[in-house]
């Protein structure tokens, strides 16, 4: 692949947790830093604070991948093994050589004996399956799991999600490490995140499959396997699909939140999701105390498409923007593939063939249904049925139309007509686009060819996808034309082959370009710009373009997988609140124009990382008794405080006040931070510095005092 | 100046004169203006002064400080300097900012230095400026001290004035004045930035073309190389470019100017380092050597650098006085690497490769110029290594996804420049092999194409198309090719494209594939035993139906080049197909349609009556041609067709050149019947004089009637009785002459100011 593809699937915030007792006061405590991964222990911190502790842990934000693993299914007798590949996930820190291509493959049964070419493996050459020359294993569909060595997930206290792409993995965190944060989204991300986990499931569960290929795992057997299943990382900890019963407990966890809405995070911070513009309900998030600002911009988008569109100047004011989830497929023009998409698709239909768009049910199949209403007029394409089977695709289509609160202005202004906002509502009206949730039932009797299918997996390794490459493969009339960037499509492909029907890759990533990047940068203007490493050099396979890189003024800081990154600003300040009546008793003085001091007694309340300054409660009469006193009870020490100075002794005046009081044989010296005076007869030397005023002389305090009172008169006091 | 326009004069003046009253616009003055110089040309300033004292009052008033507009100002000044070509001694004003105001006061400037000095040196051709009349020599330190001031603004108007002086007057004191002020305008290249760079070319370029200096005694040459080599590379571009257009230069010179507008071009071959062999060749011209990251510095600078170079080298290319040799395989070879740098192809190795390729990648506005000079380029030959380049990244272009609608456009025209420039095989009237292997890799991406979604993507194609089968239509290569692809069958389905301007090159393309005998009539699977509908059927249903004017209009086009040729639709019935076409097109909202419709009516007239086409003499002899006697045989199908009942109505069409084109027509018509003798007397025929009434009625607006059948003889009586040459004559003058008339510019230009008396009301 061109590009380290791969940077999508999830990502999850991991953020602050109480920890131990009861939440009631803490001490004032700075969050010291975000960082991309941190390793627990080093980070932990605690502080011990009053009635108990709180431990908040450092926000870590990082895009966990999963791995979907073998795979095959068995449906209506076209197929008996089928392969899978893995479903590359984008992992913030992933490096170069854990983002290359790893695929497994259950490979079609294609009659060879594997054993024979292999006759090593003979103990897992049940497992493996050779196709057109690459090998496959043969199992049920595992997933590669979120990093968990890096970090206790049952220490994280909350999870953010930014897109409904982000959050497949959700349930393995939620149901099986212990977490019990809180997990913050929006509501279509929540929606339509159960939809794509729910056609998962379906997926999967539709054809059990007993088998699960364990075998090859072993590393002395794996190492010796060709690529690239010997490159294959953590295959030990890969996992069978989750059920629909943890999909409902892990959503359940989910917390809804509104664009723009501030969250509280235990005092500490506060998050609020912005508008990413790449899906419905896709967010940025920014994470803010008072006086710092970190703003997690993944996944988003600056083109017009359904969504409402990025909320980019909410950016603006930054310390830090850790920037990840660009596009995939930087070299692909969004609008140049939807004009190949529409194309070759027409091409396709007219002589007679069937176009086969493997596809997610949710996303992009909005914008290419929009594009198609506008376009099968002009192509003559108007009697060509389009048929979109998946198990939820009767809830996708509904749902897009009832989040009119989350889509961009065109369609928002639709629902007050009323219209719905998007127009493959008129395709379905006039019988255009027909949506079935499986094969079976309706759909065969209604199916009429040529036509057009929307279907999934994209990985071509489960769902209805796999009966139409079965079908449709062997004729060179029929096309199937990729516009999920997550997958390569050979790689896709590799187990069918060989293939008579044309494949066609149009990638449709809609998510920033490095030109929008450094157009947002120079919008939003960040102090710091974080983002993965591959993000800083261009793609190893062009490493002449250039273009395919982030190039910001500073240049951005960036990490690789594992790597603790230190965030460039410090905390140096803490809001303080001042209750409304010791505000009252307060009497400023200006010291200049425009500036007031006034001292203060106080007591410094602090709790849930909030700060309060208090009137100090008022001396109480010793009741004589004996009990001993709390620690807490204990009343400040409010001793009778010296006037506080300010001001500066201007050294001349000083000098002409000394020879006033009988002072002679005065020599000023200056020095690097003031001036001595030198009172030579009385053996006195007085050093006046910007901060302090020293008067030294030997066993003479009442010169001494003389001179300080001398001093004093400069002095303004308060 | 007539008697009313003479009433509405002091108003209009008034209205002028005073600051509060809006002025019309710059157009209005433009044409005043225009009216008074014809006035003056045709007769005396003075007199028009006399007559008209309001106008002296208009330029006294303008005199004194006040809030004027500046374009009144300006035209004020531009009166008087018009006036003052005969009437001299008017004062003019200078130093306002205003960018009207300055001109027009450099432009009076400049008539007054040519007056001045059109007595005093006309026979002194030697005379010093020290010499001329205090006017002159007023105006000339004026100039010398603008161009030693400080100040940009100054030394601009400065240079703008003598650019108009050297650029309008060519008497011998101009050589003088080159003389006296030259070592000033050198002065400015020593300043750095040179100041008003722009001005400073134009300058330079207006005393080069001046044929009275001589350029080689007042030291011009050496200035301009000078010049060439103080100017920043943007700037010298205009001037390199102006230099190579002269007629006579020194050739070192020339090579000079030359190496500037190649440098950029150098800095890519050199960035990208593809070709050492073409590098020597351009850097052969005498050109320094410049780096990538000195002459192109910045995204913004490399593109609009890059665009201007692509764009006077293609200004250069055809003309005869290019240099010589040409150095087309640089040239080629630098534009493809452009090309290939702007779609990511090109793998610069070096650094400064990588900078180019990252500030060119995408950037449709160098793709654009490119493409346009890569076009022009196919006018020379080049190495068959370099063509093959072309052809490829040309290739890439058309296939790309990404490429723009404009640029695909581009890339279209380019293609098919070079494929027409490819040598024909020896022998064989075919293109050559090199061709057809490109004809073979594009075909498959025609209907890609032709079925974009974008409308201008699928119309570039179509136009593409059909130039393609207008040159190679008949060539049994490129017939075996089209008729393989899927691209005829697409042109036909796009008849009903939803976009008009789709729809109307689809109907060009048709015409050409059917003239051509390329279109597909499959009994294919998919329509078992339905034959396909006759195009004939197709196209005028189009002309009958289609909502746009665009897609009749492409029909009309089309039907006529058929009928010219005898096109075997047309031939088989030709006095159905033009009754047809005809009754439609008599019918159609659009001028043009109606307008072509003559068109197609003259072919048939003169098919008819025998005469050879004027429009292509090669065509096929129509069966229809026949003898030229007897005349009223001939004239026979034309009745029958009823041409002269389309022509009559065109002729009293409210569009003027429907009209103009149906009198031709008819003027034609009775020219060849000039020596008809038929029954004489016919004007008695009481056919005729129903006839003649039946005209005048639709002269006068009423066209419910029809003429119906009409015998010959009635055409040619009816002919021989219209006053055709008369209604020529009132067809001549323009349709908007009361319009144009001044007497309606001075009402239009005193009603926006509410200042006619009948426009005045009452009211709050």
């Amino acid at each position: 692949m061109p590009y380290p593809f791969g940077l999508r699937r999830f990502h999850f915030g991991k953020g602050s947790r109480q920890w131990g007792g009861p939440r009631k006061t803490a001490v004032l405590r700075r969050f010291e830093s975000y960082s991309p991964h941190s390793s627990p222990p080093a980070t932990r911190r605690s502080y011990p604070s009053i009635g108990g502790s709180l431990w908040l842990k450092t926000f870590t934000l990082s895009h966990f991948f999963y791995k979907l693993k073998l795979g095959f299914t068995s449906q209506g007798g076209f197929v008996s093994q089928l392969p899978l590949l893995p479903v590359r996930a984008p992992n913030l820190t992933m490096q170069c050589a854990q983002i290359q291509i790893n695929y497994y493959y259950v490979g079609l049964w294609t009659g060879h004996d594997f054993h024979s070419q292999f006759p090593s493996f003979a103990t897992c050459s049940k497992e493996l399956k050779e196709c057109s020359g690459h090998v496959f294993v043969d199992s049920v569909p595992e997933f590669c799991l979120p990093e968990t060595e890096l970090i206790d997930l049952s220490t994280v206290d909350v999870i953010l999600i930014s897109n409904y792409h982000c959050m497949m993995a959700l349930p393995y965190i939620t149901e099986h490490t212990g977490f019990t944060g809180t997990v913050y989204a929006t509501e279509p991300t929540v929606q339509i995140g159960r939809l794509l986990m729910e056609e998962l499931v379906n997926f999967i569960e539709r054809v059990p499959k007993a088998q699960s290929a364990s075998l090859w795992k072993n590393k002395d057997i794996q190492r010796l396997l060709p690529s690239p299943l010997k490159d294959a990382v953590e295959v030990s900890t890969w996992r069978r699909c989750y059920t629909m019963q943890e999909v409902n407990s892990a959503l359940s966890k989910i917390q809804l939140v509104g664009y723009s809405q501030k969250i509280e995070l235990f005092g500490a911070v506060q998050v609020t999701p912005l508008s990413s513009g790449y899906a419905l309900g896709s967010s940025n998030w920014i994470i803010q105390s008072h006086y710092e600002k970190v703003s997690y911009v993944s996944g988003s988008s600056l083109l017009t498409t359904h969504p409402q569109p990025m909320d980019q100047a909410s950016l603006k004011n930054s310390d830090v923007l850790v920037l990840t989830g660009l596009t995939q497929i930087p070299t692909a023009n969004p609008d140049g593939m939807v004009g190949e998409f529409c194309s070759n698709l027409a091409l396709t239909v007219r002589n007679g063939g069937n176009v086969l768009v493997p596809c997610y049910p949710s996303g992009v199949i909005y914008d290419l249904l929009e594009c198609l209403y506008q376009y099968i007029d002009s192509a003559g394409l108007s009697n060509i049925p389009f048929y979109f089977i998946s198990p939820v695709a009767n809830s996708s289509l509904e749902f897009s139309q009832i989040f009119a609160e989350w889509l961009c202005h065109n369609k928002q202004t639709k629902v007050y007509l009323p219209e719905p906002p998007f127009p493959h509502a008129e395709l379905i009206q006039t019988n255009k686009l027909k949506h079935y949730p499986s094969l079976h039932g309706d759909f065969s009797s209604d199916f009429r060819q040529p036509c057009v299918v929307f279907t999934g997996h994209p990985s071509l390794r489960f769902g209805d996808v796999v009966h139409f490459m079965e079908l449709w493969g062997k004729s060179s009339l029929n096309t199937v034309i990729f516009t999920e960037p997550d997958f390569s499509y050979l790689e896709a492909l590799a187990p069918y082959q060989p293939l008579a029907m044309k494949c066609i890759y149009c990638p449709i990533d809609t998510r920033l370009n490095f030109i929008q990047v450094s157009k947002l940068l120079k919008e939003v203007q960040p102090l710091h710009v974080v983002c993965p490493e591959q993000y800083t050099q261009p793609p190893p396979a062009q490493s002449h373009r250039m273009d395919l890189m982030i190039d910001c003024q500073p240049p951005a800081m960036s990490y690789r997988r594992a790597e603790v990154l230190a965030l460039p600003f410090k905390r140096r300040y803490e809001k303080i609140e001042i209750m409304p009546e010791l505000a009252d008793s307060l009497v400023p003085m200006e010291i200049k124009p425009g500036i007031s001091l006034a001292t203060v007694s106080a007591v410094l309340h602090t709790k849930d990382n909030k700060h309060v300054l208090q009137p100090p409660p008022r001396p109480t009469q010793p009741t004589g008794g004996k009990k001993r006193k709390r620690a807490s009870d204990d009343i400040p020490d409010c001793k009778v405080l010296k006037p506080l100075l300010s001001g500066s002794i201007p050294v001349e005046q000083f000098v002409q006040a000394l020879e006033k009081h009988g002072f002679s044989d005065i020599k000023v010296e200056d020095t690097a931070k003031g001036h001595i005076v030198l009172l030579q007869e009385a053996e006195t030397l007085i050093q006046i510095e910007e901060d302090s005023t020293h008067i030294i002389c030997d066993n003479d305090e009442m010169l001494r005092v003389r001179l300080r009172d001398l001093v004093l008169k400069f002095l303004q006091k308060f | 100046m007539d008697p009313e326009c003479s009433q509405l004069l002091p108003a209009l003046c008034s209205v002028l004169a005073d600051p509060r009253q809006p002025v019309a616009d710059d157009t209005c003055l433009e044409k005043l203006l225009d009216w008074f110089k014809t006035i003056t040309e045709a007769g005396s300033s003075l007199l028009l002064l006399q007559e008209n004292p309001c106008l002296l009052g208009l330029l006294c008033h303008v005199l004194k400080p006040q809030d004027l507009s500046p374009r009144v100002l300006a035209f004020s000044l531009r009166l008087a300097g018009m006036l003052a070509a005969q009437e001299d001694c008017f004062q003019y004003l200078q130093g306002d900012s205003s960018l009207f105001v300055a001109s027009a006061a450099g432009q009076l400037l400049v008539h007054i230095l040519g007056l001045s000095l059109q007595g005093a040196a006309e026979g002194h051709p030697g005379l010093q400026t020290g010499d001329w009349p205090v006017c002159a020599q007023k105006i000339v330190s004026h100039i010398e001290e603008s161009l030693r001031s400080a100040a940009t603004p100054q030394i601009t108007q400065a240079l703008n004035v003598l650019t108009t002086t050297f650029g309008h007057c060519h008497n011998p004191w101009t050589q003088v004045l080159w003389v006296r002020l030259s070592p000033l305008v050198a002065c400015l290249l020593e300043k750095d930035p040179v100041p008003a760079a722009h001005s400073l070319v134009d300058l330079l370029l207006s005393v080069a073309r001046s044929s009275v200096l001589s350029s080689s005694s007042c030291g011009l040459w050496e200035t301009l190389a000078q010049t060439l080599s103080h100017l920043s590379p943007t700037q010298a571009g205009p001037l390199a470019l102006g230099i190579l257009k002269l007629q006579e230069c020194p050739q070192a010179l020339r090579a000079q100017a030359f190496a500037v507008l190649l440098q950029p071009l150098t800095c890519v071959l050199e960035a990208t380092a593809q070709a050492p062999g073409l590098l020597d060749s351009l850097d052969g011209t005498g050109g320094a050597s410049v780096t990538v990251d000195t002459l192109l510095p910045s995204k913004a600078a490399c593109v609009g650098l890059l665009c201007r170079t692509l764009a006077h080298l293609e200004l250069l290319q055809p003309l005869p006085q290019r240099p010589s040799p040409w150095p087309q395989a640089p040239l080629l070879g630098a534009t493809v690497t452009i090309l290939r740098l702007c779609s990511g192809l090109a793998t610069p190795t070096s650094d400064a490769g990588g900078h180019l390729c990252a500030f060119l990648v995408g950037c449709v506005r160098v793709q654009r110029a490119a493409l346009d000079f890569l076009g022009t380029l196919s006018q020379g030959t080049g190495p068959r290594e370099l063509v093959t380049r072309v052809f490829a990244v040309l290739l890439e272009y058309l296939t790309s996804p990404d490429s723009s609608p404009t640029v695909l456009k581009k890339a279209f025209q380019a293609t098919f420049r070079w494929l027409q420039s490819s040598p024909e095989t020896p022998g064989c009237s075919d293109l050559d092999p090199h061709a057809q292997l490109f004809l073979r890799e594009l075909l498959p991406v025609l209907p890609k194409r032709l079925c974009s979604p974008c409308w201008e993507v699928r119309d570039s194609g179509l136009e593409f198309l059909t130039q393609m089968i207008g040159h190679w239509g008949g060539q049994a290569g490129f017939r075996r090719a089209l008729l393989a692809s899927e691209v005829p069958e697409l042109t036909e389905q796009l008849l009903r494209d939803p976009e008009s301007y789709v729809r109307a090159s689809a109907v060009a393309a048709m015409g050409q594939l059917s003239s051509q005998g390329l279109r597909v009539t499959p009994a294919s699977p998919e329509h078992p035993g339905g034959r396909q509908k006759s195009l004939l059927a197709e196209l005028l249903r189009i002309l009958s139906t289609d909502s746009e004017g665009f897609p009749r209009r492409a029909v009309m086009h089309v039907f006529t080049q058929w009928l010219r040729d005898g096109h075997a639709d047309v031939a088989g019935d030709t006095e159905r197909f033009v009754a047809r076409v005809l009754q439609v097109a008599s019918q159609d909202l659009d001028w043009e349609v109606r307008a072509q419709g003559l068109e197609l009516a003259l072919v048939f007239l003169e098919q008819t009556l025998g005469r050879p086409s004027s429009h292509c003499p090669y065509a096929v002899t129509p069966p229809v041609a026949a003898p030229p006697s007897p005349l009223a045989q001939a004239l026979r199908p034309l009745c029958r067709v009823q041409l002269f009942e389309f022509a009559f109505r065109a002729l009293f069409d409210c569009d003027r050149p429907v009209a103009q084109k149906s009198c031709d027509l008819l003027l034609f018509l009775r020219a060849q019947t000039a020596s008809y003798s038929g029954p004489q007397g016919s004007g008695s025929v009481p056919e005729v004089a129903s006839v003649e009434a039946a005209l005048q009625r639709w002269q006068a607006g009423d066209q419910g009637q029809p003429l119906g059948y009409l015998e010959p003889e009635v055409v040619v009586a009816v002919l021989r009785s219209m006053d055709l040459e008369g209604l020529r004559g009132v067809l001549a003058e323009s349709s908007d002459r009361v319009e144009k008339s001044p007497q309606s510019l001075l009402q239009d230009m005193l009603a926006t100011v509410g200042a006619l008396g009948e426009d005045e009301a009452d009211c709050y």
